[in-house]
């Protein structure tokens, strides 16, 4: 199982090391400083590193490489989503999950991490459960807990541990009941030079934040939930119920959590809400090349795109562009290459568009790539597969709870080839 | 506020400041202390001077501050052994402290102080804990027995706790359950021989119904148990399928993967008629195509993981191409599996839509991931044939571009093209030598040789390229170098008037100042069939070469259902067993697919073949051209027929093998006699001198053999078999069948090679196995085995290698290489050849263990069609090292009273009852044993041996 956790920041300092067996020597980080070498970017690190004698897995996230040592065959994703956990249950106690901040916080960090793993076996990763055991902290309570020299351990054993529903504790109390239920779906899609769409599909989730008091019995049923054949769920959601009726039915966990992951892959049923047209062309013989790219809506159902960023990696031989938006504003980073608009909403009427020249090395022969340019945007109040909810029924508590939900389309990897 | 406040004291007294804080009265300040403490320990500063110091706060009320204490402890209680005993009697009264919390709390610490003295301490709170009223702690008891195990393993057996695992099995609270099998899991990996998780119906169901109701992470440990388990026919595999499927929903991807794994693995038996194989197939793409949205880490193990899963059932994602198509801003690796799989997947229905991709791709930034999906046009080409047209053109816009890299690559591709569909792509040839001067890489100058050497006859200025090449002769890799002098060869041979002085100075390159002996001896070889024969040498270098094909990429069918056993785990990451890499070798046991059971098509499984029927009820092998060669041979030396049967090689070599040394080939003969009477007749009483003799020695046994005089203690030899089908083998195809003689044990192998190349480098190793079977020498293959050559060895075994025990009994793995792969099989060796030859007990010692041994482990059998009477039974089973003790005659029936002993010292005794009246020949048989395991084989060495 786990052996051991190395943290590491961007410029290749351990910064925390955690072991849960005996102690791995921090040496055997140098075979991964090896393979970071050889990546060139930090995203390009591979996942797993054989070394003579562990394995290493690692994640990068907020800039911090997680890096587990394993020295038995434990299966891979097993490691990687405990390593996810950590860094969700590092965010969710600090607010961020930041090398400062677990600076600020390593005794707190190092007996969570105590909590999480007990001889490299996963012992308690629900984070409400671990915020019994060992409170998060914040200001008033390191104050409380200097004058009155009480603790930040828990000293109960908490009550999700070992029930039938370990995400919920019990004797949860609200004075205000409420449900509140955020539908997001997110495009993946990439669409070619002419404009037509190469592969889209749709990453949908349902995020819940559940104030409710006592043990609430939620039913969340669907206008169409024909829509929904490929659906991950949180373990409170009733499965057999699902097989057989197409509702959800569970017992919430308390505060905010994942009720469901959803995937729509079939083409007809994704709509790609955007356009882009697009003119990027270098010549042969001038060292001057076009640009000129615009962005409209497409099938968005009435309502308004906003946030609408464009980002492009343009060619190495590219010095630098004047360009002028018509608006929002734009940078171009000349040693990264990175161009970025930043537009704003779309006005239908009046189409967003950004046109100027690229001034290209003098001599060098035309690039031999084009530019991806990559989309980013929010339609707020739309869930672009269809995907509705019916109604939402609680059972098992007398009182009347306050029910919300919402809507919203992003782009996830949206990209456009020119 | 902030814990980083620990980190400021620097200063020189830091260790003696914080001494004095430890030692404070004030509750508050000692925990703050313990704080800077831990801040240090975890930035990797040697604080394990202020041990005493920091233990001395362990008695306390406050909780953080044990935790803290216990924290330190774990850590540095190895380099202070002594110190860490003063911990001990904390530990012993924490564990009876009425808060389960700091009950387990406590239990958990002791088991991660890895110092031998706290572990005897530890023994008794451990027990009580495993059994404690509250399942937190039991849960947390459960993994400490895994802990104990990997400090001390004798004393976890000595002290019964692995039992106490067992059964907590079988407790009521599912997170128990989850942790008594990861623990017995991960104690089982250690200890390959232990059978600990011994599944059966009732435990599967428990586990099933636990996986319901337990964590995440626990959900991965059961299923990954239940993987290991071969369910008893197609409907309990399909019982379990069905309540492992929801999992398939679940959000965590490890507990996703490790529910494919079980139903890849149980699929394997279910018939491919039945309505669920179909429903299952269906619900298996949506959640592999879910893992693809994951992280991008999540994402590269499950890619590698569908590779596997697309070799082995293409269907689940054919129609899922999209998916992997390929976002610019994914991180490398997982751009480059998303391109294997594409290829993998691609198809006549979807080649027009992958080549627009791969297209595509080849303009990107990143020059290994352009390479690979140039590289992947080929592949494609050679895969679909209805596409190559289009790809060859594809490549041609690539070779358009200039790029250098591309048209390099783009080259080499084309010449492997070439190799598939010879004649059909040559008018492109012009094109390709347009970019002759651009390339710079020895991969793709020798596929451009290669080429204008094939095609010299179409190429006009064939000899003037060539000839440009040859100038710089000595600074090309040796790759180029070999190919240049074949391509020149082959010029010459087409167009011989123009091109004399060119292949001329290739030669004498080639043989007089090269220092490569590879490129020196082809020279000389070409040389020499050019200055005796034209026309063979025409024959020899313009051969018709054999078409490639796509499969040279795949996977080797026996390896990959290995590998789906293992979906999920670092071997599917790296496409390799487990036995290749895993550290140290822990003894890793070969996982098969299970066999297809209530299905009426031919089995698909590997291991069914050699697994499903013991040796002996194999139909006869067609002898192949070699043995009846060496029946002949045989028969002209006339030996007697108990002599020592000779394998084709040992005639070519006899006479070498006698005066070198070869006495050992001679003492353990292979048996040679295929599907004829192969019964070996048994040593006349007058002559035991050869019973028990040493292997070592030879000569008195060579004696016997030579003159004839004496007959050799041999037990009948079942014929040989098909182990390893060559198709499963790469060409490589094994038969084989075990002999007894004198005491000592071999494998008479015969290996055939099928494929076209030669092989070399052959070893041979076996799992463990039930009786601890190894083999005594090396494979000894004295000469490079030639396509279509057979040879026969003899290889000795011992029974000292490691034991565990195998389900049948009397399988043995076995792995063999050779210089093109390593290949896997799996056998069953006829039981007989495991009795002693000082099998004969005693009378009253039989009388007296006869009775010793309880009645239910008393097995009855009955030997049908046995026409023999007694004494023939009973000379018959003597040879094979069954010996007749007492023979009694009642009621017209004889009985015989029989013992042999097994190589690991296993008694077994026997009643044969024979009716010589009886129309049927029925012959009973009970058998009395204190291992009852071995009962059904020693039944089915005596049927084999009576009956033949």
């Amino acid at each position: 199982m786990i052996h051991s956790l190395f943290l590491i920041n961007s410029s290749g300092d351990i910064f925390l090391e955690k072991h849960w067996k005996s102690v791995v020597s921090r040496s055997v980080c140098d075979y991964f400083f090896e393979a970071q070498e050889r990546a060139t970017e930090a995203e390009n690190v591979p996942p797993v590193i054989p070394t003579p004698h562990h394995y290493l897995l690692s994640v990068y996230r907020h800039k911090i490489f997680f890096v587990a040592v394993i020295q038995t065959e434990v299966p891979p994703l097993f490691v990687i989503e405990f390593l996810h956990r950590v860094v969700d249950t590092f965010q969710d106690y600090f607010g961020v999950c930041s090398e400062p901040v677990i600076k600020d916080n390593v005794v707190v960090v190092y007996e969570v991490l105590e909590e999480m793993l007990d001889n490299g076996f996963p012992l308690a990763t629900e984070s409400n459960i671990l915020k019994e055991l060992i409170k998060p902290p914040t200001i008033l309570r390191t104050v409380v807990n200097t004058i009155t020299g009480s603790t930040n351990v828990g000293d109960q054993l908490p009550t999700g541990q070992l029930s039938v529903v370990p995400w919920r504790r019990t004797g949860v109390k609200y004075t205000n009941n409420e449900a509140y239920f955020d539908v997001i779906e997110e495009i993946d899609a990439i669409i070619d030079k002419s404009g037509s769409t190469i592969t889209a599909e749709i990453q949908g989730v349902i995020d819940a934040c559940v104030k409710l008091t006592g043990m609430p019995d939620l039913t969340l049923s669907f206008m169409n939930p024909r829509l929904l054949d490929d659906v991950s769920f949180h373990p409170c959601v009733r499965f057999k119920r699902w097989e057989s009726e197409r509702t959800l039915s569970f017992i919430p966990a308390d505060g905010s959590f994942r009720l469901l992951s959803y995937h729509v892959s079939a083409q007809n049923l994704v709509a790609i809400p955007v356009y882009v047209k697009h003119n990027i062309s270098f010549r042969d013989s001038s060292s001057l090349g076009r640009f000129e790219i615009t962005v409209g809506p497409k099938q968005t159902m009435g309502k308004t795109i906003e946030g609408v960023m464009v980002t492009s990696q343009m060619p190495k031989g590219v010095l630098n562009m004047s360009l002028t938006p018509s608006q929002g504003t734009h940078t171009f980073d000349p040693v990264t290459k990175m161009l970025s608009w930043d537009v704003g909403k779309i006005n239908p009427q009046k189409l967003p568009s950004l046109k100027g020249t690229m001034s290209l090395q003098a001599g060098a022969s035309k690039p031999d790539e084009n530019p991806t340019i990559n989309l980013q945007f929010k339609i707020q109040q739309l869930a672009i597969s269809g995907l509705k909810v019916n109604r939402l029924d609680m059972y098992g508590e007398k009182y009347k709870p306050f029910k919300g939900i919402k809507y919203m389309t992003k782009a996830g990897k949206f990209q456009v080839r020119t | 506020m902030t814990d980083s406040k620990y980190f400021t004291t620097t200063k020189k007294g830091e260790i003696f400041e914080l001494k004095a804080e430890l030692n404070s009265d004030k509750k508050e300040k000692k925990k703050e202390a313990v704080k800077k403490v831990i801040a240090s320990m975890t930035v990797g500063k040697d604080v394990s001077a202020l041990f005493p110091d920091v233990v001395n706060c362990m008695q306390t009320d406050n909780l953080e501050l044990k935790k803290l204490v216990y924290l330190y402890l774990m850590n540095y209680a190895k380099s202070q052994p002594d110190m860490a005993i003063m911990a001990v009697n904390t530990f012993v009264k924490d564990c009876e402290d009425p808060n389960p919390l700091i009950r387990a709390l406590a239990v958990r610490t002791m088991g991660c102080i890895r110092v031998d003295k706290i572990t005897e301490y530890l023994c008794e709170p451990l027990r009580k804990c495993l059994k404690d009223e509250d399942p937190y702690v039991r849960k947390t008891a459960a993994v400490c027995v895994a802990k104990l195990h990997d400090i001390n393993a004798q004393l976890v057996e000595d002290q019964g706790f692995l039992d106490t695992l067992k059964d907590l099995i079988s407790d009521s609270n599912p997170m128990v359950v989850a942790n008594a099998v990861a623990a017995l899991s991960e104690i089982a990996e250690s200890h390959p021989s232990s059978n600990l998780l011994d599944l059966n119906p009732q435990s599967i169901n428990k586990l099933l119904t636990a996986l319901n109701e337990c964590t995440e992470w626990g959900q991965i440990f059961i299923l990954d148990c239940l993987a290991n388990y071969t369910p008893k026919d197609d409907r309990e595999a399909q019982s379990i399928c069905e309540r492992v499927t929801p999992r398939l929903s679940h959000a965590n991807s490890a507990v996703v993967l490790s529910a494919v794994k079980v139903l890849m693995k149980f699929m394997e038996m279910l018939s491919k008629d039945l309505d669920y194989y179909g429903t299952l197939l269906k619900k298996l793409a949506p959640p592999l195509v879910t893992l693809l949205s994951a992280e991008p880490e999540l994402q590269y193990v499950a890619l590698r993981n569908i590779n596997l899963i697309v070799q082995k059932r293409p269907e689940i994602l054919k129609h899922e191409m999209k998916v992997f198509f390929v976002k610019y801003n994914d991180p490398i690796y997982v751009k480059l599996e998303k391109l294997d799989i594409m290829i993998r997947l691609a198809s006549q229905a979807n080649i027009a839509q992958v080549l627009a991709e791969l297209k595509e791709y080849a303009t990107e930034v990143d020059v290994d991931f352009v390479r690979k999906a140039v590289r992947a046009i080929g592949r494609c080409a050679i895969k679909v044939e209805q596409s190559a047209e289009r790809c060859v053109s594809t490549l041609l816009d690539l070779i358009q571009t200039k790029v250098n890299y591309v048209v390099q690559e783009a080259i080499v591709v084309i010449k492997d093209i070439f190799r598939k569909y010879p004649n059909k792509y040559e008018s492109v040839i012009a094109t390709l030598c347009e970019n002759l001067d651009s390339l710079d890489e020895p991969e793709a100058r020798a596929a451009m040789i290669w080429i204008v050497g094939e095609y010299a006859e179409r190429i006009d200025n064939a000899d003037e390229l060539l000839e440009s090449f040859l100038e710089g002769f000595h600074d090309e890799s040796t790759q180029v170098q070999l190919q240049l002098l074949t391509a020149i060869v082959k010029l010459f041979l087409k167009k011989p008037t123009e091109t004399q002085e060119l292949v001329q100075q290739v030669l004498s390159l080639a043989t007089q100042d090269s220092d490569n002996p590879d490129l020196r001896d082809r020279g000389y070889i070409y040389w020499r069939l050019l200055s005796t024969d034209p026309v063979a040498a025409k024959e020899v270098v313009l051969a018709e070469k054999p078409l490639i094909s796509e499969e040279t990429d795949l996977i080797e069918p026996t390896l990959l259902d290995e590998l789906i056993c293992y979906i999920g785990t670092l071997a599917s990451v790296y496409h390799k067993p487990p036995s290749a890499f895993v550290e140290g070798g822990r003894g890793v046991v070969h996982k098969s697919l299970p066999p297809r059971t209530a299905s009426s098509e031919s089995t698909e499984s590997p291991e069914t073949a050699p697994a499903g029927a013991p040796p002996g009820e194999q139909p006869d092998v067609i002898p192949a051209q070699g043995d009846l060669l060496g029946d002949l041979l045989n028969l002209d030396l006339g030996p007697p027929v108990s002599g020592p049967p000779l394998a084709t090689t040992s005639v070519q070599m006899g006479a070498v093998d006698l005066l070198g040394g070869g006495l050992d080939s001679l003492v353990c003969p292979g048996p040679l006699w295929i599907g004829g009477p192969n019964f070996v007749a048994p040593p006349a009483a007058a002559v035991p001198a050869s019973l028990g003799a040493p292997i070592g020695s030879g000569l008195s046994d060579l004696f016997d053999l030579t003159s004839g005089v004496g007959t050799l203690s041999g037990s009948y030899v079942a014929p040989k078999a098909v182990w390893l089908p060559a198709m499963k083998a790469k060409g490589l195809e094994i038969s084989g069948t075990f002999t007894r003689q004198v005491g000592s044990i071999s494998m008479d192998l015969q290996l055939t090679n099928k494929a076209l190349q030669v092989m070399t480098d052959f070893a041979i190793q076996f799992n463990r196995n039930s009786f601890g079977l190894a083999p005594a020498a090396p494979l000894q293959v004295h000469a490079p085995l030639s396509p279509n050559q057979t040879v026969e060895i003899s290889l000795p075994l011992n029974t000292v290698g490691s034991v565990m025990k195998m389900e049948p009994l009397n399988n043995l793995q076995v792995a063999v290489k050779n210089n093109i792969d390593v290949f896997y099989f799996s056998t069953l060796y006829p039981l007989h050849i495991l009795f002693v030859e000082d099998g004969k007990m005693d009378r009253q010692m039989f009388l007296a263990t006869w009775k010793d041994i309880p009645n239910e482990n008393e097995a009855q059998f009955q030997i049908r069609d046995c026409p023999l009477n007694a004494e023939a039974v009973s000379s018959k089973l003597q040879s094979s090292n069954i010996f007749t003790i007492a023979k009694r005659n009642v009621e017209g029936q004889d009985m015989l009273y029989q013992s042999l002993k097994l190589t690991n010292g296993i008694w077994v005794l026997a009643e044969l009852r024979i009716q010589p009246g009886n129309p049927s020949f029925t012959v009973r048989l009970s058998l009395k044993c204190r291992a009852p395991e071995v009962s059904q084989h020693v039944y089915q060495a005596y049927e084999t041996i009576l009956k033949n």
